[in-house]
């Protein structure tokens, strides 16, 4: 919208490689249970990727292994050239629940990733800046009122600007918006496109939808359960922007009814 | 939408309005003051009735007057700083001092057990064992160890307060949910930032409703080791009265007491919602 936050983050050339995932496992150690089987996965500088699957094939798993909160059973991960040894800085990641504190406002909400990293005076001087956010998803006026008098859609939106305010280079979403309406859902996700594009941030975004993983990204990898493995990646080359509207041309029922094609071969397995 | 609109302008006079019948229970139906008022006259009349027909003897149950008058008899007393404003004085200070230490104590303890891996295994199962003892049998260890003073009526209000403390305390550092732990986590906090902006947050509901049920501890405990450690405390002004057979001083006596504890609560609960204002607490059915 505006050239100047049009700028890239972490200095890396679009196209380049951020995060690279090699021959990632993971055997949860308490029930044995097979969520990951020998991911590769690289995601590109500026790109939006996202993954899709039946329940419980390790979804959220490859998302946590990726986030650092999980240490792989085998594999490496690397981000930005570092391999990822537990939470960083540069990612930013979103919930299903907005889960944002009753005890504070939107915008102290939103500066807490400041206050936890660089202390209370950093988060007050980080106050504008989440004003702007706000301003970006359509939340101006709301700056001072408790959660609890935000609708669920608000909150998921004052969770975006949360994410965005450690400026991080990665963003991973499990599920954002599938507790809101397809409405509000539809609106969300263009709002997200948006602010990626603008910020060039690369997007890593879990979902259920196949609709919303086809309108959303360039690229789509689907999953197989048990052990959880990836099955295919699926290119997405409808233009950018991303409209809507695109949701009824041919191409886009061609994606969708391939990835349908594959998840079903998947059940049967 | 304009198919909508146009057939709702056609209809418009045939289009009745729907009533709503709702069907309210009496009983849910009675406005709170009267309820109030008819629980209490039923009460006081109740009493008249079985002490005025001399079903029980006036030694065991006074009839409501003769309690009235020895309340207004006892409020002078009060009011003019008598000796009973001295004994309630002293019941009092017992029982701040007493909360107060509960509050630490079973806040601490709470905070370890419910905190740590090693407070868990090593301190809960004595915490568990010690609470499930009759706590008020400890007064008269209470007195040898600290003598006849307030000391130890402190002690054992405190001891018996600090339990639930400890309970709620431990419980709400638990309640925060796995998104809020996960987040924390992303955001990289140390676990004294989560500790104190997430957990301890989350948890004061419960935190201030195991110092709810403390608060009523206290009195009890206070005046519990009145009874069983003398003193100058209201207690023993109850003991002294209770053995006179002045039934009518020990019902107004412990009216009275009730006032304190009632006011204790009131603090607490007062001070929870100032603190916990995002959280509204309620307790049975209606005043939506
Ligand atoms: N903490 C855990 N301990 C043990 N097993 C787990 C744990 N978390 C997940 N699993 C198992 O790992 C598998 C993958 O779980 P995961 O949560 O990654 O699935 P998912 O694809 O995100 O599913 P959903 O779409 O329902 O969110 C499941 O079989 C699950 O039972
Ligand atoms: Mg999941």
């Amino acid at each position: 919208m505006n050239a100047e936050v049009a700028t890239d983050y972490s200095g890396a050339p679009v196209g380049a490689p951020v995060y690279e995932l090699t021959n990632v496992s993971k055997t949860y150690a308490r029930n044995l249970v097979v969520a990951l089987e020998k991911v590769d996965l690289t995601l590109k500088k500026g790109s939006f990727t996202s993954v899709i699957g039946s329940s419980g094939c390790g979804k959220s798993t490859l998302l946590k292994v990726m986030a650092g909160l999980i240490p792989p059973t085998q594999g490496r991960v690397v981000l930005q050239g570092k391999p990822v040894t537990g939470p960083r800085r540069d990612i930013g990641m979103m919930f299903q629940q907005a889960t944002l504190f009753p005890w504070k406002t939107a915008v102290e909400n939103i500066v807490l990733p400041i206050e936890i990293r660089d202390g209370k005076a950093a988060a007050r001087k980080a106050m504008d800046k989440a004003h702007e956010l706000l301003d970006i998803v359509g939340l101006k006026g709301f700056e001072n009122v408790y959660p609890n008098e935000l609708s669920g859609g608000m909150a998921q939106r004052a969770s975006i600007c949360r994410m965005l305010i450690t400026e991080p280079a990665v963003l991973l979403l499990d599920e954002p918006f599938s507790a809101l309406d397809e409405l509000s859902r539809d609106m969300m996700n263009m709002e997200l496109q948006r602010i990626c594009m603008e910020q060039n941030a690369t997007a890593f975004l879990v979902t259920h939808s196949i609709q919303e993983a086809v309108i959303l990204s360039d690229d789509i990898v689907v999953m197989k359960p048990r052990p959880g493995r990836i099955a295919e990646i699926v290119k997405v080359d409808l233009p950018r922007p991303r409209t809507l509207d695109m949701m009824t041309t041919p191409k886009f029922g061609e994606i969708v009814d391939h990835i349908r094609g594959m998840l079903d071969k998947g059940e049967d397995m | 939408m304009t198919e909508l609109q146009t057939n709702q302008s056609a209809d418009v006079e045939t289009v009745q309005d729907t009533v709503w019948v709702q069907e309210i229970a009496f009983i849910d139906s009675v406005p709170r003051s009267i309820a109030m008022t008819f629980v209490f006259v039923m009460f006081i009349g109740t009493w008249q009735l079985v002490t005025s027909f001399g079903l029980v003897s006036p030694i065991i149950l006074p009839t409501p007057l003769e309690t009235l008058n020895d309340m207004i008899f006892v409020g002078k007393n009060l009011l003019t700083g008598g000796y009973m404003l001295t004994s309630l004085w002293i019941t009092i200070k017992e029982v701040i001092y007493g909360f107060a230490l509960a509050i630490a104590i079973g806040f601490s303890l709470g905070v370890l057990v419910g905190e740590t891996a090693f407070g868990e295994k090593a301190v809960m199962p004595y915490l568990v064992a010690i609470d499930t003892m009759p706590k008020v049998a400890f007064a008269p260890l209470f007195v040898a160890w600290l003598g006849f003073g307030i000391e130890s009526k402190v002690a054992l209000a405190a001891f018996i307060a600090t339990f639930p403390i400890v309970v709620g305390t431990a419980a709400g550092l638990h309640a925060a949910d796995e998104n809020a732990r996960m987040l924390f986590k992303t955001m990289g906090a140390t676990r004294m930032q989560t500790l104190i902006k997430m957990k301890l947050p989350t948890g004061l509901p419960q935190i201030f409703t195991g110092v709810k049920i403390g608060a009523v501890g206290v009195m009890a405990g206070a005046i519990t080791g009145e009874f069983l450690g003398g003193g100058k405390g209201f207690g023993e002004l109850i003991r002294v009265a209770a053995s006179q057979l002045n039934t009518p001083r020990v019902f107004s006596l412990i009216l009275y007491l009730s006032l304190v504890g009632l006011a204790l609560y009131l603090i607490v609960q007062w001070t929870q919602r100032k603190v916990v204002f995002w959280h509204k607490e309620r307790v049975g059915a209606g005043d939506y």
